[in-house]
C-alpha cells in the first residue's frame, strides 16, 4: 500500500534526525547555542527549551492525526462512490481557534517575561563597559574604564555567582551593518552605523569562547571571526595593565635627553592629549623633527628600529595606530599590543612571523577583499616591520 | 479517473467539435509570433509558468554550486565574490523570477476559468505585466556579463536578497552590481502591480451568472487576498528602491549614515515588503491545496466560510509582523513583544486552515494519485514550518536563531517543503487542462518519492548546523565549529533534490507529445475549469456559465444530492 | 456551464457587478498611496536629524496659491463629469480645461518654488536629509500630477476633435478619480511638509 511507505519514511527521517542531533551534540561544538556559559545564554536556553516542548507535543499531535487519517480514510480498491459531504461544523471550527490562542497567549508571557528581564535588565556599578564598533572585516573593542584599545580578541573577567562582573556592551559600526554573536555567551545584537546598541554578557567560566559576525556586511563577512577570552580576575588585571602600556618612539633621536616616548599618552579618543603632550617635551614628537635612522647601514637591516622607520614613512600610520608613537591611525586595528593577539585578521590565521609577514606583503592572499590594500613595499622593508612588528607586545 | 477521453456529464458542452472552426497558426514563425502577441490569459498562464520553470533550474544550479563550495570547510571552489553573488542571485532569482511568475502564472491561467470568464479584465495590461516581468529578469541575468564580463568578475547583485543599506551605498558597493537588483526588481514590481490590478478586478467584475462572492471556489478568494497584498506590500520595496538609486545616483542621504541617514530605516521598509511578500508566496500554494485535496478526498473542504476569514485574516495580519525578522537590529523591548504577539498571532488562522484541510481528509475516500502525494506532504511539513516558525517568533531566543542557518532551514521548509511541492501537485493537477495530456503517473512518483527524501536530508539536517551557530550567507565555515559532516549531507541532499526535478521536466516534455489524452475532466473534479475541453478553446466557454452553488459540477454529476440544497 | 435551474436569480436585471475601471483605479491607488506613505514616513522619520545645512523653518514658505489651485481642481473637475454625463460636451470642455489649466499653474508653482530653494538657499536632494525628503516627496507627488495632466491633456484632445462622447463618461469618471487621489495625496504631502515639518 501506498500509505505505509509514507508512514515509514517519516519514522525513518525522525530516527535520522535524532541520531544527528545526539551525534553533532556530542559537546565538540564551540558554538552550539545550547551549551550556555553566561546568564543572558541560559536565560534563552530555559525559554528554548520551554518552546521546544511545545511546539514539539503540537507536532507529534497534529502529525498523528494525519498520518492516522491517511490510513483510516484512504480509498479502498475499486470503491467509486463517494463519501457522505460534510460541509462544515461551528463547534469544531471555534474549538481549534480558542485552543491555539490559549497556547499562543502561554507562549507570549513567557516570552515576553525572559525578553524584558534581559533586554531591560540593570546595569550593576562593577560592570565592565566595553565598546564594541564594527568594521569591515574586523571588531574594535574599547574599554573607556581603563583606556585600553584592542581588536578582534575580547578579554573579560570571569563574573562568579559570589563576585559578578559582568560586561556591558554598547555596540555600533564604522561602516556597514554587522552582528556581534558568541552563542555560547548570549543570542546577537546587530551593530548599526549611527546608532548605538546595547547587549551585557557575563560568562560564567573561564576559557576562549567563539563566534563570528551574524549579518552579512562584504566580502569577507564568513572571516570577521571573533575570539572572547575570559580571564580569571588577576589575570584579566594583568592583561588589562599590560594593554595600556604604551610602545617606545625607537627611532626617536635623544635630545638632552629628555626626549622619550609619551608613556602616559592613552589611546581612547585622546588624541589632544598626545599632541599636547608631544608639544610639551623638548623634541616633539613629530615626523618632520624626530631623528632618521643615523646610518645607511642601519636603515639596511632588519630590525625592529628599521622596521618603525619604514612603517611611520610609509602609509602605514594613516590606517593604524601604536600607543606612544606618532601612529594614530583609527581606520585599521589597533597595533600597540599587536603581539598579545593570537591570530590575526580577526581569526584569519594565526599570528605567528610567517604570517605577519604574509599579510603585510598582500593581505588579499590570506583575506580577499580584506580592506588593507597591498603596499608594494620591498621584500626587506617587509621584513623589518615585521620585526617591528613582532615587538609589539 | 480514466486517462481516456472521458465523456463530460451531461449538460457540459466542452466544445470539442467545435475547434475545427477555429483558424490555427500555419508556420512556425506565426506559431511564435501568436505566442508574443498573445492577451489570452491562458497563454500568458503558460507563458509565465515556462519563464518560472527555466529560472528555477538556473536559480536551482546556484544553489548547488553553493552547497558545493560548502562542502568543506575553508573550500574554495568559488571565490568569496562569486559565492556572494550566488547566494544572493538564488534569493533573488527564486523569490521574485520563480516564485512570483508561476504563481501569477498559475492565477492568470485558473481565475478566469473558475469564475466563468471568458478572460481577465484587462487582457492587455495582463500581456505588459508578463513582459515587463520578463524584461526584468533578462535585465538582472544581464548583470553576470555587463560590467567587466562573463570571465572577470561580473556586476551581478553580490549584496543579499534583502540588500541591506549602507551597504548598499555607493561608498560601499561602487560598481553596478547593486544598480541591476535595484533598477530589475523595480520593474519586476510594476508588472507584479499590473497582475495584482488585474485579478482583483476579474475577481470582482468578471464573474458569471450566479456566482456570488460567496460561491466563487477558494483559489480565487486567496488570490484576490494575494493580490490586496501585492499592492500594499510590493509598493513599499518599489518606495525603497527608488530612495536608494537617489541616494546612489541623485546624491541623497536616506540610507547615508554620515549624513544622519538610517541603516534601520531601509530594514523596516525591506521588510515591510519582505514579510507580506512570503504571504504573497504561499497564499496560491494554499489555494491549490484547497482546490486539490478535497478532489482527492472525495469530499467538499471543511468550513468554507471559515476558510475565508483565515485566508483574508492572515492576509490582514500579515501586513503587522515584519520586525520579526528584525528582532536582534536593537528595537526596544517593547518594539520586540508587540511583533512577537503579532507574528505568533498569525498562526491562529494558519492552524485553522490547516486543521481544516485535515476535517477535509477525515471521513472522505483518499485517491493517491502524484497531486494528492505532493499535498500529503505539502501538509505534514507545512506543520513543521509553521513551528519552526513559531519558534523563531520566540524574539529572545530569535537573538540566538536570526541570521543563522536554522532561519535558511526555517523558509526553505516553508518555501521548498511548502510551496515548490504544492507548485509541483499543481502541474501534475493542471497540466491535463492546459496541454490535453496527463503527465506520466510512474514517473510522478519517481519524482515525489525523490523530492520527498532530498527534500528531508536536506532541510530537516540544515536546522542542526543554525543551533551550532553556524550563520548564514557565509562562503566558509571554521573547520573545529563541528559544522562539516552537517554541511556535506545537506549538500549531498540538494543533488538528489536535483535529480528530481530533472526526471519531472523530463516528464512534463516527453508527456507533451506522448502523454495519454485527459479529456475534459480527468480527476472528477468539481470547479468550472473541468466543464471546458483540454486545453479550453480561446474563448474558454462555449456558453456563457450559470452557477447555483460552490460546486456547479457536483451539482451536475450527483442531482440527486446537489450543494445548492445546502446554500 | 450548469444548466441546473436557477434558483436565486428571479429576474434577469439581477446579476450586478462592480465597474472594472473603478475596481482598477482603486487598487491603483491602493499601491501608490502605500508608496507615498513609505516617503511621508521617511520624511517624519527625518525630521530634526540634519547634521547640517538649511532646515525646514528657514527655508519653506507655505504654497497657498498652488494648494487653493490643485484642491479647486477637483471640484472643477467633478463639474466636467457631470457635464459629460448629461452629454453636455461643451461645458465639459470647458470645465476640463479649467482642471490642466489650473494643475499647470500648481506645477508653476512648484517649479517657481524649487527654484527660489536651489538658487537662493542651496537647498537641493544633495544638500541634507532635508533636501533630500523634500525633493523626493514633492517630486513623487508632481510627478503623479504630471501624469495625470498628460492624461487629461489626452483627453481633452479627443474631446476637441469630437471623438469623446457621453458614452464614454464612465473612462472619463476613472480618471477623474485618479485626479481627485492626487489632490488627496497633496493635502497630507501639504500637512507634513508645510505644517507639521516646520
Amino acid at each position: 500500500m501506498k500509505t505505509r511507505p509514507i508512514i515509514c519514511r517519516r519514522w525513518i527521517v525522525l530516527t535520522a534526525q535524532l541520531l544527528a542531533c545526539v551525534s553533532s551534540w556530542g559537546g565538540q561544538s564551540s558554538t552550539s547555542i545550547f551549551s550556555n556559559k553566561s546568564t543572558p545564554a541560559h536565560q534563552l536556553n530555559d525559554l528554548s527549551l520551554f518552546v521546544l516542548s511545545i511546539t514539539g507535543l503540537i507536532f507529534v499531535g497534529v502529525s498523528s492525526l494525519l498520518v492516522y487519517a491517511i490510513v483510516k480514510f484512504r480509498a479502498r480498491k475499486g470503491d467509486t462512490t463517494e463519501p457522505p459531504q460534510v460541509f462544515g461544523s461551528m463547534q469544531i471550527e471555534l474549538s481549534w481557534t480558542i485552543i491555539p490562542i490559549l497556547i499562543i497567549v502561554v507562549l507570549f508571557l513567557t516570552t515576553a517575561r525572559v525578553l524584558f528581564s534581559v533586554q531591560d535588565a540593570q546595569k550593576p556599578k562593577d560592570a565592565v563597559d566595553v565598546i564594541v564598533v564594527g568594521h569591515q572585516f574586523w571588531w574594535e573593542f574599547r574599554y573607556p574604564q581603563y583606556n585600553v584599545v584592542t581588536a578582534n580578541e575580547l578579554h573579560l573577567p570571569v563574573s562568579t555567582k559570589e563576585a559578578p562582573r559582568p560586561a556591558f556592551m554598547k555596540l555600533t559600526s564604522a561602516d556597514v551593518m554587522h552582528s556581534f554573536w558568541v552563542p555560547q555567551l548570549d543570542g546577537k545584537t546587530d551593530l548599526l552605523p549611527n546608532r548605538v546598541n546595547e547587549m551585557w554578557i557575563d560568562p560564567q567560566e573561564t576559557g576562549l569562547f567563539v563566534g563570528q559576525c551574524a549579518q552579512f556586511c562584504g566580502a569577507e563577512h564568513a572571516k570577521m571571526l571573533l575570539r572572547v577570552y575570559v580571564d580569571t580576575p588577576e589575570k584579566f588585571k594583568e592583561w588589562i595593565a599590560s594593554q595600556q602600556k604604551t610602545q617606545p618612539e625607537l627611532t626617536m633621536v635623544s635630545m638632552d635627553g629628555q626626549a622619550k616616548a609619551n608613556e602616559t599618552a592613552p589611546n581612547v579618543g585622546n588624541q589632544g592629549r598626545v599632541v599636547q603632550t608631544a608639544m610639551n617635551k623638548v623634541s616633539p614628537n613629530s615626523p618632520t623633527t624626530r631623528g632618521n635612522v643615523s646610518s645607511l647601514g642601519e636603515s639596511q637591516e632588519i630590525s625592529a628600529r628599521a622596521g618603525q622607520y619604514v612603517f611611520e614613512h610609509e602609509a602605514c600610520i594613516s590606517c593604524h595606530a601604536v600607543a606612544g608613537t606618532v601612529a594614530t591611525g583609527r581606520y585599521g586595528p589597533d597595533l600597540t599590543h599587536l603581539m598579545s593577539r593570537e591570530t590575526l585578521a580577526a581569526g584569519a590565521v594565526p599570528n605567528t612571523k610567517e604570517n605577519l609577514l604574509g599579510w603585510i606583503g598582500d593581505p588579499n592572499q590570506i583575506k580577499p577583499g580584506s580592506l588593507m590594500p597591498a603596499m608594494h613595499l620591498s621584500d626587506r622593508q617587509n621584513q623589518q616591520i615585521t620585526a617591528y612588528l613582532l615587538t609589539l607586545k | 479517473m480514466g486517462t481516456d477521453s472521458m465523456p463530460a456529464p451531461q449538460g457540459i458542452e466542452t466544445g470539442l467539435d467545435r475547434t475545427e472552426a477555429v483558424s490555427r497558426p500555419g508556420t512556425y514563425l506565426e506559431l511564435i509570433h501568436s505566442w508574443i502577441v498573445t492577451v489570452d490569459h491562458k497563454r500568458l498562464g503558460i507563458l509565465y509558468i515556462c519563464y518560472a520553470l527555466v529560472f528555477l533550474l538556473v536559480a536551482g544550479s546556484e544553489a548547488l554550486l553553493i552547497r558545493i563550495q560548502l562542502f568543506y570547510p575553508h573550500n574554495n571552489f568559488v571565490s568569496p565574490y562569486t559565492f556572494n553573488r550566488l547566494f544572493t542571485m538564488h534569493g533573488t532569482t527564486m523569490v521574485f523570477l520563480v516564485g512570483m511568475p508561476i504563481l501569477f502564472g498559475f492565477g492568470n491561467y485558473l481565475v478566469p476559468l473558475m469564475i466563468g470568464a471568458r478572460d481577465m479584465a484587462f487582457p492587455r495590461l495582463n500581456a505588459f505585466s508578463f513582459w515587463i516581468s520578463a524584461l526584468a529578469g533578462l535585465l538582472l541575468y544581464y548583470s553576470f556579463i555587463g560590467g567587466v564580463g562573463l570571465y572577470g568578475t561580473g556586476s551581478a547583485p553580490d549584496v543579499a536578497w534583502f540588500a541591506y543599506a549602507p551597504l548598499t551605498e555607493k561608498a560601499f558597493s561602487p560598481g553596478h552590481s547593486t544598480d541591476y537588483w535595484a533598477v530589475a526588481i523595480l520593474a519586476n514590481g510594476i508588472g507584479s502591480i499590473g497582475t495584482a490590478i488585474n485579478i482583483l478586478a476579474t475577481v470582482f467584475c468578471m464573474r458569471c451568472k450566479g456566482m456570488t462572492l460567496s460561491r466563487i471556489p477558494l483559489l480565487p478568494w486567496l488570490y484576490a487576498t494575494v493580490s490586496f497584498l501585492v499592492l500594499v506590500a510590493v509598493s513599499p520595496l518599489t518606495a525603497a528602491q527608488a530612495m536608494l538609486l537617489i541616494d546612489r545616483y541623485l546624491g541623497g542621504h536616506f540610507f547615508d549614515t554620515q549624513m544622519g541617514g538610517s541603516a534601520i530605516l531601509w530594514a523596516h521598509f525591506f521588510w515591510i515588503f519582505g514579510h507580506p511578500e512570503v504571504y504573497v508566496l504561499v497564499l496560491p500554494a494554499f489555494a491549490f491545496a484547497n482546490e486539490i485535496i478535497p478532489v482527492f478526498s472525495r469530499k467538499a473542504i471543511f468550513g468554507y466560510p471559515a476558510m475565508v476569514a483565515a485566508s483574508v485574516g492572515i492576509g490582514f495580519i500579515s501586513l503587522g509582523v515584519w520586525a520579526h525578522h528584525m528582532f536582534t537590529i536593537g528595537m526596544t523591548s517593547f518594539g520586540n513583544a508587540f511583533f512577537t504577539l503579532s507574528t505568533m498571532l498569525v498562526s491562529i488562522p494558519t492552524g485553522i486552515k490547516t486543521f481544516n484541510w485535515l476535517a477535509t481528509l477525515w471521513g472522505g475516500k483518499i485517491r493517491f494519485a502524484t497531486p494528492m502525494l505532493f499535498s500529503i506532504a505539502f501538509l505534514f511539513q507545512w506543520v513543521i514550518a509553521g513551528l519552526t516558525g513559531i519558534m523563531l517568533s520566540v524574539s529572545a531566543w530569535n537573538w540566538q536563531l536570526h541570521n543563522s542557518y536554522f532561519v535558511v532551514a526555517h523558509f526553505h521548509y516553508v518555501l521548498v517543503g511548502a510551496i515548490v511541492f504544492m507548485i509541483f501537485a499543481a502541474i501534475y493537477y493542471w497540466y491535463p487542462k492546459m496541454t490535453g495530456r496527463m503527465l506520466d503517473e510512474r514517473l510522478g512518483k519517481l519524482h515525489f518519492w525523490l523530492m520527498v527524501i532530498g527534500f528531508h536530508v536536506t532541510f530537516d539536517v540544515m536546522h542542526f548546523p543554525g543551533l551550532l551557530g553556524m550563520p548564514r550567507q557565509i562562503f566558509t565555515y571554521e573547520p573545529d565549529r563541528g559544522w562539516t559532516l552537517l554541511n556535506q549531507i545537506v549538500s549531498v541532499g540538494g543533488f538528489i533534490q536535483a535529480i528530481a526535478v530533472l526526471i519531472f521536466v523530463y516528464n512534463m516534455v516527453h508527456s507533451y507529445f506522448r502523454g495519454a489524452l485527459a479529456g475534459p475532466d480527468p480527476w472528477d473534479a468539481w470547479t468550472l475549469e473541468w466543464s471546458t475541453a483540454s486545453p479550453p478553446p480561446a474563448y474558454n466557454f462555449v456558453v456563457d456559465p450559470v452557477v447555483a452553488s460552490r460546486r456547479p459540477l457536483w451539482d451536475l454529476k450527483h442531482p440527486e444530492d446537489p450543494d445548492s440544497a445546502f446554500e | 456551464m450548469a444548466t441546473v435551474p436557477l434558483e436565486h436569480l428571479k429576474d434577469e436585471g439581477e446579476w450586478r457587478l462592480p465597474s472594472r475601471g473603478m475596481v482598477a483605479m482603486a487598487g491603483l491607488i491602493t499601491a501608490e498611496s502605500s508608496i507615498f506613505l513609505i516617503f511621508v514616513v521617511a520624511y517624519l522619520y527625518y525630521l530634526g536629524r540634519d547634521v547640517n545645512g538649511p532646515t525646514p523653518k528657514e527655508v519653506l514658505e507655505i504654497p497657498y496659491f498652488g494648494t487653493v489651485c490643485l484642491l479647486s481642481s477637483s471640484g472643477f473637475i467633478m463639474l466636467a463629469e457631470r457635464a459629460i454625463e448629461h452629454g453636455k460636451m461643451a461645458a465639459f470642455r470647458l470645465w476640463w480645461g479649467v482642471t490642466i489649466l489650473l494643475g499647470a499653474i500648481f506645477l508653476a508653482d512648484t517649479g517657481m518654488e524649487w527654484r527660489k530653494l536651489i538658487t537662493r538657499d542651496h537647498l537641493t536632494i544633495h544638500t541634507n536629509l532635508f533636501g533630500t525628503c523634500f525633493y523626493s516627496l514633492v517630486g513623487l507627488h508632481a510627478s503623479h500630477v504630471i501624469v495625470g495632466m498628460l492624461m487629461m491633456l489626452l483627453t481633452l484632445a479627443f474631446a476637441l476633435t469630437g471623438h469623446l462622447r457621453s458614452e464614454h463618461s464612465y473612462r472619463v469618471k476613472v480618471l477623474a478619480l485618479y485626479w481627485h487621489f492626487v489632490d488627496a495625496v497633496w493635502v497630507v504631502v501639504f500637512t507634513v511638509v508645510y505644517v507639521v515639518g516646520r
